[in-house]
C-alpha cells in the first residue's frame, strides 16, 4: 500500500476521533457548569488545556465564559483542533484515499461533513448545544459503524485503527493529566459534595459514568476511577484497552508484511506495563509521573508509526 | 437551428421516438423530483470538480440534466470511423514529428509552425514510445449543425477529463430510471475502466512483468478534477499517486509503500507536461517527479499520454488537420474541421479583426473556455478590449465562425426547452489498436441560446446513450 494512502487513513481516523473527543469534552465541561456555576470559570480552563489549546485560546480571549470556549472549541477555523477544523482534515484525508474506502464510509464521511458545515456555519447557542454535541458524536459514530460493517480486515482497516487508538489514549490521557488531582487521595480529603461532581465529569468525559456504575454499584472512589481509566480492559476508552488494540493491529501488519519494527518493540513496552502494574503502585509512584511518561510514549510511538511505514518519505 | 430530438421541423426524429413517448407519458412533477434527487445523489457522492479563483464553495457541483441525448448505432458508426481515422493519423503524426518530420520535409505544413511552437517537446525528439503510441487516451470534441453535419472542434490529445462523468450519468440514469433502460436499447458504457487498464496494461514497457504495475498521477485533492482521478484509480484498481510519493529508484520510477520502494510500470499522468519533471521541464514544479523524464527515454516507463502530444492538439496544428490525416493516411478525412483563421496570417487577421462580432476567437494553448471570446455574446467594450489583445500577439490566436450547435431538450421549470450541446467521446489507443466507448460527455449550455457548454462557465451535462443497432 502507498505510505501516503497508509498516513491518510491513519490521520482520517485520528481526527475522527479527535472530534469526537472534544465535544464529549466540552459535554462534560457544560454539564458541570450547569450544576456548579461558580466552578463553571475553572472548568473551562481545564477544557480548553485538555484540549490542548490554552496557547491558541488566551491569544483570543481573555476570559474563560462558556460562549467563547464553546464557539473556539467547535467551530473556530484558527483553532487547528476546533471540531471543524479536525472534521474537515478527517475529510480531507478521506478525499485522498478514496480509493482505499469503501463507498459506505466515504460516503458517510463526506454527507457528515456536509451536514456538519451547515450546522456549525452560525455561533451554537448553549441551549442547542447538547443537541449539536449530540449529532457530532453520531456523525463519528455512523462513520466508524460503516467502517466496522463494511471493509476488509486488512492493511487499511489496520491503519485505520491504529490512527484512532492512539488518538483515544492520548485524549484519555489528556483528561487524566489535567484532572488527575481530584484522583488523589489528598485531594478526597476535602470530602465535599465538588469531589462526587468532579469524579463524575472525569467518567462524563470518556462517556464511561454508566458503565462505571454497573461495575461498581454507584459507589465513585477516585482511586476506583483511574484503575477503570488505565487499566481496565473492558472498557472502550481506557488505556489498557486503547493499547490491547494497538498492539494487536501493529501484529497483524507484522504478519501482512512479515517484518517487526521499532514501534512494535515499543507498543509492547507500554502495553506490557499496563497488563502489570495495578493501580496501587502507580499511586505509590506517582499518579501525574505515569500520566505523563505516558503521554510521552503514545507521542513516541505515533512518531515511530509514522516512520517505520514510511509516512513522510 | 438543428434540434436533435425533432430535426428541423416538428416531427420527432427516430433516435428519439421511444424516449418521447416515454417522457411525454409521465407526469412532469415526478420528472422534476427525479432531478432534485439527482442533484442530491452527486452530492452525497461527492462528485464535485474546484472551481480555480473562486473562495467560497470550492467544490461545485456539475448541474446534471436528465433528458438524454440520444444517437443512434448508425451515426455512432460514422462518427467511430471518423474518430478512429483522425486519431490514427494524430498518432503517426507524432511519430513523424519527434523522428524524421517527413511532413515538414514534404511541405505539408509549415516548419514554423512547430519549432516556434510551445507545446514541441524538443526533448522527445528521437524517443519510441511503446507500440508508437502517444495519445493513450483522447477525449474528441465534436459538435453537430445538422442530420449528416458533424465537426471535430477540438482533438484533446493532452489529459483530456470527463470520462467518471459519462460513468456516473449513467449510473444514475440507471439508477433513477431502470425502466426506461429495458424499454429502450442502450449501448453500455461501463466496460470503460476495464478497458483502459487493459490499455494501459497493454503500453507497459518492456522491462514490465506480466501483471503491469499502473498508477494515476494526480496533482492532488485541490485539482479541478480530483474526483475524476480518485474516481477512475478506484474503478481500475490502480495506484492513486501524487509526485511526492514518487521517486527515481534504480532507473526506475518507484512509489514509497509502507513496505519500501515499489516500481511502477505504466503512469498515466493527469499532470501538464511543463510540471511532470523539474529537473528536466519547469524547475519551480512541485507535482512532478524529478528525473523521470530521463528514466521514459530509457524506456523504464510508459507515460500515458506521452509527453509533447500537445503538438497535435494545438489550435494551430488543428487547421492543418485535413493536411495531416491525408498526409498519414492516404484518405479524405471522414469529419469536417471547423473553418479555423490562423491570425498569425495577416490576411486572416485582417478579416477577423473585421468580423470579430460574428466570430468566436480562441487561445492557441487555452482550455476550459478560459480565455476566448464569443463575438456575438460581446459588448461593445469587450470586443474592444479583444481587438488589442489580437494585435498585440496575433500569433496566440485562432478564430472560427460561431457555429450553430445542434440542441436537445433540458428539463426546465417550464417543461423540455432546447438548449445547445456538444459531445465529446473518449478514445483508447494501445498497441492493440483503437477502442471508442458507444458514449461520451454530452455537455449541454444551461442558458437559453448560449453557446458555451464549458462546466467551468456554468455548463451541464447530460448521459449520452448510443442505441444499439
Amino acid at each position: 500500500m502507498l505510505s501516503k494512502t497508509a498516513g491518510g487513513l491513519f490521520w482520517m481516523f485520528r481526527y475522527l476521533e479527535r472530534s469526537e473527543n472534544t465535544s464529549r469534552l466540552l459535554e462534560a465541561g457544560f454539564h458541570i457548569s450547569l450544576t456548579r456555576a461558580n466552578s463553571a470559570e475553572d472548568e473551562w480552563v481545564s477544557i480548553i488545556t485538555t484540549a490542548g489549546a490554552k496557547y491558541a485560546y488566551e491569544a483570543k480571549y481573555k476570559t474563560y465564559d462558556a460562549a467563547s470556549v464553546i464557539d473556539f472549541l467547535l467551530r473556530d477555523k484558527s483553532n487547528p483542533s476546533s471540531v471543524l477544523s479536525v472534521f474537515e482534515g478527517a475529510r480531507n484525508n478521506a478525499r485522498m484515499v478514496r480509493t482505499a474506502l469503501t463507498r459506505e464510509v466515504w460516503e458517510a464521511i463526506n454527507e457528515s461533513w456536509l451536514a456538519m458545515k451547515v450546522l456549525l456555519v452560525n455561533p451554537v447557542h448553549e441551549r442547542e448545544l447538547p443537541d449539536v454535541l449530540n449529532f457530532i458524536k453520531k456523525q463519528s459514530a455512523i462513520v466508524r459503524g460503516a467502517l466496522h460493517g463494511t471493509m476488509l480486515r486488512n492493511e487499511i482497516y489496520d491503519f485505520a485503527m491504529l490512527g484512532t487508538f492512539l488518538e483515544r489514549a492520548d485524549n484519555t490521557a489528556r483528561i487524566l493529566d489535567v484532572k488527575y488531582y481530584v484522583l488523589l487521595p489528598s485531594f478526597s480529603f476535602v470530602g465535599s459534595a465538588l469531589d462526587n461532581i468532579q469524579w463524575e465529569t472525569v467518567l462524563r468525559s470518556v462517556s464511561a459514568q454508566r458503565c462505571y456504575r454497573w461495575l461498581n454499584q454507584g459507589e465513585m472512589k477516585p482511586m476506583g476511577i483511574a484503575d477503570f481509566l488505565i487499566l481496565d480492559r473492558r472498557l472502550p476508552r481506557s488505556l489498557a484497552f486503547s493499547y490491547a488494540n494497538i498492539v494487536q493491529h501493529l501484529n497483524f501488519l507484522a504478519e501482512e508484511y512479515n517484518i517487526k519494527h521499532t514501534c512494535h518493540e515499543q507498543a509492547k513496552t507500554i502495553h506490557t506495563r499496563l497488563k502489570t502494574k495495578t493501580i496501587e503502585t502507580i499511586f505509590e509512584e506517582g499518579l501525574h509521573e505515569f500520566i505523563t511518561e505516558f503521554i510521552e510514549n503514545n507521542i513516541e510511538l505515533g512518531n515511530q508509526i509514522e516512520a517505520d511505514y514510511n509516512f513522510n518519505g | 437551428m438543428f434540434d436533435e430530438m425533432s430535426g428541423s421541423n416538428e416531427t420527432v426524429r427516430s433516435p428519439y421516438k421511444e424516449y418521447k413517448n416515454w417522457v411525454d407519458s409521465e407526469d412532469p412533477a415526478w420528472l422534476r423530483k427525479k432531478s432534485d434527487q439527482a442533484e442530491e445523489f452527486f452530492r452525497r457522492t461527492g462528485i464535485t470538480f474546484n472551481v480555480y479563483g473562486s473562495k467560497e464553495d470550492a467544490e461545485r457541483l456539475i448541474p446534471f440534466d436528465i433528458i438524454p441525448r440520444i444517437i443512434s448505432a448508425r451515426e455512432w458508426n460514422k462518427l467511430t470511423k471518423g474518430i478512429r481515422q483522425r486519431v490514427h493519423a494524430i498518432n503517426a503524426f507524432l511519430y513523424d514529428i519527434y523522428h524524421r518530420q517527413e511532413i515538414l520535409k514534404a511541405g505539408r505544413i509549415p516548419i514554423d509552425l512547430i519549432a516556434n511552437n510551445e507545446a514541441f517537446l524538443p526533448q522527445m525528439m528521437g524517443v519510441s514510445p511503446p507500440g508508437n503510441v502517444y495519445t493513450h487516451i483522447v477525449g474528441t470534441d465534436i459538435v453537430r449543425t445538422g442530420e449528416d453535419d458533424f465537426f471535430v472542434l477540438e482533438d484533446n490529445a493532452r489529459t483530456p477529463s470527463g470520462v467518471s462523468y459519462m460513468l456516473e450519468n449513467r449510473e444514475t440514469m440507471l439508477h433513477m430510471f431502470p425502466e426506461i433502460f429495458s424499454k429502450i436499447r442502450v449501448q453500455s458504457v461501463s466496460d470503460y475502466p476495464k478497458n483502459l487498464l487493459r490499455s494501459l496494461a497493454a503500453s507497459a514497457p518492456e522491462c514490465a512483468t506480466d501483471k503491469p504495475v499502473i498508477a494515476i498521477l494526480t496533482p492532488g485533492i485541490h485539482n479541478s478534477a480530483y474526483f475524476e482521478h480518485a474516481f477512475l484509480a478506484d474503478q481500475m484498481g490502480a495506484e492513486l499517486v501524487e509526485g511526492h510519493d514518487l521517486r527515481v529508484v534504480d532507473g526506475r520510477i518507484a512509489m514509497r509503500t509502507t513496505q519500501g520502494y515499489t516500481p511502477i510500470d505504466v503512469i498515466y499522468r493527469r499532470v501538464d507536461d511543463d510540471f511532470l519533471d523539474p529537473i528536466n521541464f519547469n524547475p519551480i514544479s512541485q507535482l512532478g517527479v524529478p528525473g523521470i523524464f530521463d528514466v521514459y527515454r530509457s524506456g523504464g516507463i510508459t507515460i500515458a499520454n506521452a509527453p509533447g502530444t500537445g503538438i497535435a492538439d494545438d489550435k494551430a496544428i488543428y487547421s492543418y488537420m485535413p493536411e495531416i490525416v491525408e498526409f498519414y493516411t492516404g484518405e479524405k478525412a471522414i469529419l469536417q474541421n471547423v473553418p479555423t483563421w490562423r491570425c498569425s496570417d495577416k490576411q486572416a487577421l485582417s478579416y477577423v479583426l473585421e468580423h470579430l462580432s460574428e466570430l468566436v476567437v480562441k487561445e492557441v494553448h487555452g482550455s476550459g473556455g478560459y480565455g476566448m471570446l464569443v463575438g456575438p455574446a460581446s459588448s461593445k467594450k469587450e470586443l474592444a478590449l479583444f481587438r488589442d489583445k489580437l494585435l498585440a500577439r496575433p500569433d496566440n490566436y485562432i478564430a472560427q465562425p460561431t457555429l450553430s450547435l445542434s440542441t436537445v431538450p433540458i428539463l426546465t421549470r417550464k417543461g423540455l426547452a432546447p438548449r445547445h450541446v456538444d459531445l465529446r467521446p473518449f478514445v483508447l489507443v494501445s498497441p492493440d489498436g483503437i477502442e471508442i466507448t458507444p458514449g461520451g460527455l454530452t455537455r449541454v449550455a444551461l442558458k437559453k441560446d448560449s453557446l458555451v457548454v464549458n462546466s467551468s462557465q456554468g455548463g451541464g451535462t447530460k448521459d449520452t446513450w448510443v442505441l444499439r443497432e
